[in-house]
């Protein structure tokens, strides 16, 4: 099954969204944040918290005046522990607990400072490697099976209770789990600490919780024979801190995308630009696939006028997880069953977004979400739009099939509706496993005209945003129908400019691999 | 007095479809489990027509049966508040008639809740299911402050803004997040005198209006309300509290 694309216009949509990062690439690499620095010190072995559950990686940002900050934190804390001889757990609580002042360390000539943190720059990057080669070596034992790989939600709010929802969902078939975060996680300025069993619509990502719900899939991947992949979010104002955890528990997945902070949470974009491009180099090293959220576009505005829209935002994610270092091979760009059911012909519409993506993007492992919008009470009318989504997926070979849940209008899913979905999507895939390749597209037809319509519109809209740039065009409310001022939003205090002497050992640790991707 | 009970195939044959799971492990043990479990909840001729595992430790079931109970429909009075929505240009019409100034809306998904889907589809421009959103009416000045808005932000800006319709949003209800949150609200607006001044209204796709009415609220939008269906209620509930304060 295969549409004519336009190869010439794919390539200059491509073109446009290299236009379109250039200038944000400059000054991403004129800035940081603070919870790139906070991500630096947990690399480096910073955790704990301090005082009323303040995470010890943000009491020691919050101890460094502007001018210091421009330095990078990694320049203090090398300089703590050159000067005090404290491992770097200690060097930080001393510098947290103003025992050691900062403004002491001036005098540390920074290639003590960087000396000192040669050895835990190297144990870092050697456990992400680790951990990177560790998912390689399960993977080879224990293949997963074919995509669609079939991903589930978990989301009770109490990690131990998702153990058991997500256990029992991979025994019903599952092959990724995500945990869902809390409701509110993304513009917290801080990752919550330790195991947690208090959360809304969903369980607060943290290191500990991450642990336990990789020990939990281990387990059974050993149990089931195929290995189970774990998802999280690194989205929102602690994206680098997020990245940086999951690539020292191996999680296998996360939500990561350039700019749904900016539109759908009013994280301001300056903010995010900086955070995922950090976010990225890491997930790059670590081996983790992304999953962008063009789902997002749809489910808050019209499906069939937003498709232009979820290419357009998919040449943008592709382009930037270049820039960052990620292969094709980790870009799980998204899309999402969200057409009006009421809709003549609307599986035909669907058909055609699917395959043009699969087409355009033909190694990216595409996420491909279920239906939510037009999802009532009605769980009959529900299945049957989930079994059209999953005979769409398996039939344009989309990559990470989103399972919807009969009740996702209704309730958080119960561990009976995982089951009953799972069951769905492995009857309509196994049916029409191969259906994709013994039909060919009519020329001409609805899928045909449909998909040159929209990378047609795709290209009109980069082409504007192209000549207006991406944070004007993002104000001009080009996406989603949303307006963000560049220096609007949650976050934007978090931004600052690199002194001449910034040093971010990481970002030096991690350009070759960039440089090697590109 | 008209009796009603659940229809199969025969009048009053009471039939009735229910699916659940058990942490238990299947066997036919489970399925006797299921059926005497259903028979305990008052149902007859109890039918597990369908049991099996679904992970380790979990087996499902679906399960028919007759109930032997009754409602008398002629006793239940249907709870919609506004049953018959005007269109957007009679409303606009509405406004100018009965107020002769535009009308102050600010709705917002508050507390920690980062799903705007209601707020948008009844406030946004373009709306929901062809009915055009708040945004669009001439005669209303409508806000809508998006996702993640504390109870204390939303009042502060309403008095800002003297808003005359308040809505608010909830999505998520895990742990009863939405009743916290909607019962703040209203006891913020009492606390702060602003409650009489206002129509306070909360929509969700489990809100009931009987629900919004016992917290307080003016009324209460469920899901697949239409925004001319909100408005239409609050420009008639806004002129009666307005004659109330003449009088």
């Amino acid at each position: 099954m295969e549409l004519r694309v336009d190869a010439a216009r794919i390539d200059r949509c491509r073109a446009l969204a290299q236009a379109i990062a250039d200038p944000i690439y400059r000054f991403i690499a004129a800035h940081s944040t603070v919870s790139v620095e906070r991500a630096v010190l947990r690399l480096l072995g910073v955790d704990g918290v301090v005082g009323e559950e303040v995470p010890l990686a943000n009491a020691v940002v919050d101890r460094l005046d502007p001018a210091r900050r421009a330095s990078g934190a990694a320049r203090w804390i090398g300089a703590a522990i050159a000067e005090t001889g404290l491992d770097v757990a200690e060097a930080a609580r001393a510098l947290a607990d103003g025992r050691v002042d900062v403004s002491s360390l001036d005098v540390t000539p920074p290639e003590i400072a960087r000396g000192a943190l040669r050895g835990l720059v190297d144990a870092a990057m050697a456990r992400v490697r680790a951990r990177r080669a560790e998912r390689e070596a399960l993977l080879a034992r224990l293949p997963q099976g074919e995509p669609p790989l079939l991903y589930v939600i978990v989301a009770s709010g109490n990690i131990y209770e998702d153990r058991t929802a997500a256990v029992a969902a991979a025994e019903a078939g599952a092959q990724i789990i995500a945990v869902i975060r809390s409701t509110g996680q993304s513009l917290l300025d801080y990752v919550p600490y330790g195991a947690t069993t208090e959360g809304f619509g969903g369980t607060y990502a943290t290191q500990e919780n991450f642990r336990i719900m990789r020990a939990a899939l281990d387990d059974v991947s050993e149990r089931l024979g195929r290995y189970v992949m774990l998802t999280n979010y690194a989205s929102g104002l602690c994206m680098p801190e997020i990245a940086a955890m999951a690539a020292l528990e191996r999680l296998d997945m996360l939500l990561n995308d350039s700019m749904y902070g900016i539109l759908f949470r009013d994280i301001n974009m300056k903010r995010t630009f900086v955070d995922q491009h950090f976010s990225r180099m890491l997930n790059a090293a670590a081996g983790i696939i992304i999953n962008t959220g063009e789902d997002n576009y749809l489910t808050t505005a019209d499906a069939l006028e937003q498709a232009p829209a979820v290419l357009a935002s998919q040449f943008i994610n592709e382009e930037f997880a270049h820039r960052a270092g990620m292969p094709d091979s980790q870009i799980g760009l998204g899309d999402a069953y969200e057409i009006d059911p009421d809709v003549t012909d609307s599986f035909l519409y669907q058909v055609a977004q699917a395959q043009l993506a699969r087409q355009i993007f033909p190694h990216a492992p595409l996420k491909y979400m279920p239906p939510t919008k037009h999802m009532t009470g009605n769980i009959f009318k529900g299945h049957l739009m989930n079994a059209m989504f999953n005979l769409t997926s398996v039939m344009t070979g989309q990559s990470i099939h989103l399972c919807g849940m009969l009740t996702e209008a209704i309730h958080t899913p119960f561990l009976g509706d995982r089951a009953l979905s799972l069951e769905n999507a492995r009857y309509v895939m196994n049916a029409a496993r191969h259906l994709g390749e013994e039909i060919a597209i009519r020329p001409g037809g609805v899928i045909a005209s449909r998909a040159r319509w929209v990378l047609e519109e795709c290209e009109r809209r980069l082409e504007r945003v192209a000549s207006v740039g991406l944070m004007a065009a993002i104000e001009a409310r080009a996406f989603a129908d949303v307006s963000r001022a560049p220096d609007g939003g949650r976050g934007i205090e978090g931004v600052f400019a690199k002194g001449a002497d910034y040093w971010n050992p990481f970002e030096e640790a991690l350009s070759p691999a960039v440089g090697a991707a590109r | 007095m008209r009796l009603v009970r659940p229809y199969g195939d025969t009048m009053d044959d009471g039939a009735v479809q229910l699916s659940f799971t058990l942490p238990m492990p299947w066997s036919e043990a489970a399925d006797e489990a299921a059926r005497q479990l259903v028979a305990k909840m008052g149902f007859a001729d109890v039918a597990v027509v369908d049991g099996r595992p679904i992970a380790s430790g979990f087996s499902f079931f679906v399960v028919y049966a007759r109930t032997p109970v009754s409602v008398d429909v002629s006793q239940i009075a249907a709870d919609v508040p506004a049953p018959h929505a005007m269109s957007m240009d009679e409303i606009d019409d509405f406004v100018r008639r009965e107020f002769g100034r535009k009308l102050v809306v600010v709705g917002a998904c508050i507390g920690t809740d980062a799903h705007t889907v209601g707020i948008d589809a009844i406030m946004n421009m373009k709306g929901y299911r062809g009915d055009y959103g708040l945004e669009r009416y001439r005669e209303l000045s409508a806000v809508n402050l998006g996702s993640q808005v504390s109870v204390e932000e939303l009042v502060r800006f309403a008095r800002e803004k003297s808003a005359d319709v308040i809505l608010a949003s909830q999505v998520v209800t895990q742990k009863g997040s939405d009743i916290t949150n909607f019962t703040a609200l209203a006891e913020l607006l009492e606390a702060e005198g602003l409650r009489e001044r206002v129509v306070l209204l909360c929509g969700g796709p489990r809100v009931t209006n009987l629900l919004a009415q016992e917290l307080g609220y003016d009324a209460g939008f469920g899901r697949g309300t239409l925004p001319s269906e909100v408005a239409t209620f609050f420009v008639h509930r806004l002129k009666e509290k307005l004659r109330h304060v003449r009088v």
